[in-house]
């Protein structure tokens, strides 16, 4: 097996998407926070978007799953809240695959205090702003549920944090 | 040192997996789809947020997070009475949600300054969570606190009961002066006033009115394992399955 660099596994890790937006990767999606290389054991550091999202388990077999399947002998998978998650954190190509997914894709910025932009999120149908917030909460722990009043649509949005 | 950090991880998770358990008792019983989600989402929050403070607590030699959740009696929980009275009607839960979340958001807010550096970086990533379950308290709280004569006088009602409760929430630790001399938390008596100050601000929007703060009588005891008849039942139903094996992989 050729040596092993962070650059070899965070391509591999682009294989690894997460479990309920099956369109992002792990890498995208901005949770993984560091790889460490220590002979043939590779260390992956990793923080959840929500601290209790259910997906976490999932997500640290996947990535064990599929280093193994490149051939790395020994994977262990921390979770680590030293550089903790927010929206920003996911990648213009991830926000781009959250859009053409019909989520809406959070705003960049700290602005979540400004609830103007939580009331009137961009449709991800037909762009507009002409929209309402219908819930905090959706389906999942990461989503929030608006409506859009010229689609006359609901759609989600991937909360900003 | 430890013990002090313990104590204080102790009632802060206690009080988060209480009330996520409360909360999802709302779980297919919302009075709208909506928020049943919304109590559902912040069960799930909280019950996060409990089992990443009992994770820390294991790092620090406690018993892994799911002994310590399910094998414990009501007298060896922390959390305050508030978290496990019964949910009640929609009008007490919401009051509830909005007096216990508004000291949590000041506590964590507080936390994210806190010298323990495991607890401030977890807390930083609480606080912002927390954001929305605020955001949450704070809509009903106005618009149902200003709406109709029956909706107004319902939030009264369940206001002044579970204002006593509410005192609770800032009982103070035996270990009050090393946490506040030792930069780990800012202590009971700040967060208490700073959530007074919050709670003044919010009910000045709606048409519901707050007793003078002196004349509310705290009701005690949680943090020190002094607990009202409803927590046991709790407890038995939480872990009813877990009790079963509890030695089962899941």
């Amino acid at each position: 097996m050729k040596s092993l660099t962070t650059a070899i596994i965070y391509s591999w890790l682009e294989e690894v998407k997460d479990p309920e937006i099956p369109v992002l990767s792990l890498l995208d999606l901005g949770v993984i926070t560091a790889v460490h290389i220590d002979g043939e054991m590779v260390q992956i550091e990793m923080t959840p978007t929500f601290v209790g999202c259910p997906a976490l388990d999932m997500m640290k077999n996947e990535i064990s799953d599929v280093l193994h399947r490149h051939g790395v002998s020994e994977v262990e998978v921390k979770v680590s809240f030293r550089e903790p998650w927010s929206s920003d954190k996911i990648s213009e190509k991830g926000k781009l695959a959250l859009k053409n997914f019909g989520l809406a894709p959070p705003p960049s910025g700290k602005i979540i205090s400004d609830l103007t932009l939580l009331e009137h999120v961009a449709c991800p149908r037909c762009n507009n702003t002409n929209t309402e917030i219908r819930n905090f909460f959706g389906p999942t722990l990461c989503r929030s549920i608006h409506y859009c009043l010229d689609c006359q649509e609901a759609f989600e949005q991937f909360k900003p944090l | 040192m430890n013990e002090v950090i313990k104590e204080l991880l102790y009632k802060i998770a206690d009080d988060q997996l209480i009330l996520g358990h409360r909360n999802s008792e709302w779980t297919g019983f919302g009075p709208l789809l909506e928020e049943d989600i919304a109590f559902s989402s912040m069960a799930q929050d909280k019950v996060g947020q409990s089992l990443a403070l009992y994770q820390i607590l294991n790092e620090l030699g406690e018993q892994p997070p799911d002994t310590v959740a399910f094998m414990r009696h009501a007298e060896r929980f922390h959390n305050c009475i508030l978290t496990e009275l019964p949910n009640g009607e929609y009008d007490f839960s919401l009051v509830r949600h909005f007096l216990f979340d508004t000291a949590e958001f000041i506590r964590f807010d507080m936390l994210r300054d806190s010298s323990f550096q495991p607890l401030a970086e977890l807390a930083h990533k609480i606080h912002g969570e927390l954001r929305y379950h605020i955001l949450h308290a704070n809509t009903w709280i106005k618009q149902l606190g200003s709406a109709t004569k029956e909706s107004i006088s319902r939030l009264q009602v369940s206001l002044d009961d579970a204002l006593p409760y509410a005192m609770g929430i800032f009982e103070e630790s035996p270990y009050e002066q090393e946490l506040i001399a030792e930069g780990i938390f800012g202590g009971e008596q700040m967060l208490k006033e700073r959530w007074m100050t919050t709670i003044e601000a919010t009910i000045h929007h709606t048409n519901l009115h707050l007793p003078a703060w002196n004349s509310i009588v705290p009701v005690l005891g949680g943090r020190m394992g002094k607990h009202s008849v409803h927590l046991q039942p709790l407890l038995d139903e939480m872990s009813e399955v877990f009790r079963i094996d509890p030695t089962a992989e899941w």
